[in-house]
């Protein structure tokens, strides 16, 4: 098709769920494109020979490449292109904020709509595991060397793969009872089917990775007994601490983290008690505090769960909201409400000791903090009380102690977070490598999984005697 | 999967015991840990306690009282079954030192599990070491052999006075705090109530005390924070800063308000395992 011709087509949006119907089951909300969608959305690509797009992702996927696969209609071929470079395609197209990567950087975006690119890397590997066209990967010969992963997150996924192929011995080690990390007990079903994350697992064990579950590492061993028997540790732990407001009325009944809330229902599948045996608080009125994308995942769950108001309470404006465009969207459209530019002061609670309300501040913006965004600054004698039965703080999390407190050779930087080399992940400690979150603080899936492919590669020259 | 291999019950019923394969927890566990476990795939990840543990056999060994769904289930399995998780050891072992005045272990019910291996850890330390222990009735007192062979004096107290002296643990012990002035720490390990009460008794004396908390918790790795706890006006994680916490400084009100946030649904779930199991 000529240029021109492209340019007419519009962005295709994906069809999906109606809000008013998803906003009470915990079913995927995009449908996904089909093949006809797809192909005409890959059409509007002009395959630039110097891709924009592709320097707008962390882990340089072959854009132009495999959008042109998706065009000529050999979705699979799409796929493992794919592949290349990204090893969790089916994830990464329906999590990464493409509008701040690589369709933020797309040439068509500067005059109209950048190409969809997240839908399309969604759809190909999609298309490649619902037609179980999915291929196991020859690995190369044995090296006889060992490489101990902790956690199972999207860094350590990415790099047992990685070294997986490379002929290494790989085993994950995790603290909870399933794997995948931050994909399974964080991210909700209704934006991440854990059954893919699942297959990107179960493809990464016929490669030959193995999952040892229930190790805590730190309490059931340490990192330097780990070090006895393999050749390298990698550290993918992620940054598993919640953080707290600290303000007075916090430990009531009902106030939850968002790390609590969406393991509750996530991972222990709290959703569908007494089903499961994990309960949760059924609020009726949900106060999220914090405005990332773990926030309005908690606040679309509470939603799910059959509250009938839920409120973001974010301290800055909407210009400043961290979450992904679509999250945002996507809350919205299901009835989430916004209480912006509002600030918790403290919660109330009654004699049963169950939260019943949070006295709040409103706030305005004043200069721009070392963030860059702008001071929210509370007005003196706004304050006001919120009604609501359930609070969930989403306001981040912060480096968990485990393994630093049983390994004082591993140095820290002043936050807790694991000081490790931004090239390589190489530590401070002989054949240790971290990276994602533990290293960075709360980040993307994507950049954590930039940072298990670069701690990979130096991980095989380490062990291979070349490094 | 996690079989289990002995079974004993005791306290007529009431009071379970299991030992359970978890080699790579065993070689690691000392007093004051814990563990979470998971019947099956559908089941809830609960905190318990170790009683014991055999490094040579590779085996852990729980006791549990029957208090709602998941101990219910618990106490059905028979040695040959399997356990699909068992995570461990979890929390901060019990800071053991050799002291030069008696140290004394109070425990109340299941608790006396927990109290067991700490006692143990004193005793083999070098320690004085006056255990008391109680509970209701005589038949539902637990592991007396065990404390008696871990400690210098063993008292026992029952409610209702079948068995020992008649009343609590804390008479006892006021009783040996008045008697005695270089008792230099107290270990108090029950019921709420009784850890409360222990606190309150020994507060008078100056004596240090410590208590271990079993709060309801989630991961038990300190990403969740269900099991925090107000210690000395701080929040703690009991699952990664405990679970023994200073006696004196633990918000107890909190505590117990906190345990009862889910007891609507921990009837539910109780009501329906016993429907179906009937």
């Amino acid at each position: 098709m000529a240029e021109k011709g492209k340019k007419k087509i519009p962005r295709q949006a994906m069809p999906e769920q109606d809000p008013k119907v998803r906003a009470h089951n915990f079913d995927e909300v995009p449908y996904g494109y089909d093949e006809k969608l797809a192909q005409l959305e890959a059409q509007r690509c002009l395959q630039c020979k110097k891709p924009k797009c592709v320097e707008g992702c962390p882990v340089e996927v072959e854009i132009p490449q495999f959008i042109k696969f998706i065009v000529e209609g050999d979705f699979a071929a799409a796929a493992r292109q794919l592949k290349n470079k990204n090893s969790l395609p089916a994830v990464c197209g329906r999590v990464c904020p493409q509008e701040s990567q690589c369709e933020q950087t797309c040439i068509l975006g500067k005059k109209g709509e950048p190409v969809a690119i997240g839908r399309l890397e969604r759809f190909a590997a999609d298309y490649e595991r619902n037609n179980n066209l999915v291929t196991i990967p020859e690995v190369e010969a044995p090296t006889g060397k060992r490489v101990a992963v902790v956690g199972s997150g999207p860094a350590s996924l990415t790099l047992a793969g990685d070294l997986i192929k490379k002929g290494h011995e790989v085993i994950i080690y995790e603290a909870l009872h399933t794997p995948g990390g931050v994909l399974i007990y964080g991210i909700p079903e209704f934006r991440l089917p854990k059954a893919i994350v699942a297959a990107e697992v179960d493809y990464l064990q016929k490669m030959g990775v193995k999952i040892e579950t229930d190790v805590v590492v730190g309490k059931t061993t340490t990192i330097d007994e780990l070090l006895e028997d393999h050749d390298a540790v990698f550290l993918g732990v992620g940054a598993g601490l919640p953080l707290f407001l600290n303000l007075p009325g916090e430990n009531l009944c009902g106030v939850y983290s968002a790390n609590e809330y969406l393991t509750r229902s996530n991972l222990m599948k709290a959703y569908k008690f007494p089903e499961y045996d994990t309960p949760i608080a059924l609020g009726k009125n949900v106060a999220v505090i914090g405005a990332g994308n773990v926030a309005m995942d908690a606040a679309r769950t509470a939603l799910r769960l059959g509250a009938d108001t839920v409120k973001i309470v974010y301290r800055r404006s909407r210009a400043e909201m961290p979450a992904r465009a679509e999250e945002i969207h996507h809350a919205e459209e299901e009835g989430v409400q916004f209480e912006l530019l509002t600030n918790p002061v403290r919660f109330i609670g009654n004699e049963e000791g169950w939260v019943t309300g949070m006295e709040c501040i409103r706030m305005e913006l004043g200069e721009p903090d070392e963030s860059g965004r702008r001071r929210p600054i509370p007005i003196e004698g706004s304050n006001f009380t919120m009604e609501c039965d359930t609070v969930i703080v989403a306001l981040g999390t912060r480096a968990n102690p485990l393994i630093p407190s049983t390994t004082p050779d591993l140095k820290l930087n002043k936050w807790g977070y694991i000081e490790a080399d931004p090239e390589t992940g190489a530590t401070s400690k002989e054949g240790v490598y971290a990276g994602g979150d533990i290293v960075t603080g709360s980040a993307t899936v994507i950049l954590a999984m930039g940072a298990g492919r670069k701690a990979a590669n130096a991980i095989h020259e380490y062990i291979m005697g070349n490094a | 999967m996690y079989k289990i291999v002995d079974k004993k019950v005791m306290a007529e019923g009431t009071v379970c015991q299991l030992e359970v394969e978890a080699a790579r927890v065993a070689r690691k566990a000392k007093p004051g840990q814990f563990i979470v476990l998971r019947i099956d795939e559908k089941g809830e990840r609960i905190p318990l306690t170790m009683a014991k543990k055999n490094v040579d056999k590779g085996t852990l060994t729980i006791i549990f009282q029957v208090v709602g769904k998941t101990t219910a289930h618990l106490a059905t399995l028979e040695p040959g079954d399997a356990l699909i998780d068992v995570i461990g050891p979890l929390g901060m072992p019990t800071h053991i030192e050799k002291y030069d005045g008696p140290v004394i272990c109070v425990g109340g019910g299941t608790g006396v599990a927990v109290l067991y291996p700490i006692t143990r850890g004193y005793k083999e330390a070098g320690n004085e070491v006056i255990g008391i222990i109680g509970a209701r009735t005589k038949d539902l007192l637990i592991l007396e052999d065990e404390m008696r062979e871990v400690t210098d004096d063993l008292r026992i107290t029952t409610d209702d006075g079948s068995y020992g002296h008649h009343g609590f643990v804390t008479d006892v012990l006021k009783q040996i705090l008045e008697e005695r002035n270089d008792v230099k720490m107290v270990v108090g390990i029950g019921p709420v109530p009784m850890m409360r009460f222990v606190c309150k008794t020994t507060e008078p004396f100056n004596v240090p005390t410590t208590v271990s908390l079993n709060p309801i918790m989630v991961d038990a790795t300190g990403m969740c924070g269900a099991c925090r706890v107000t210690v000395g006006g701080k929040t703690r994680f009991v699952c990664v800063d405990g679970p023994e916490f200073d006696g004196h400084q633990v918000d107890f009100d909190e505590l117990t308000l906190r345990l009862r946030m889910y007891v609507e649904e921990e009837k539910k779930s109780y009501e329906l395992f016993k429907q179906k199991h009937a």
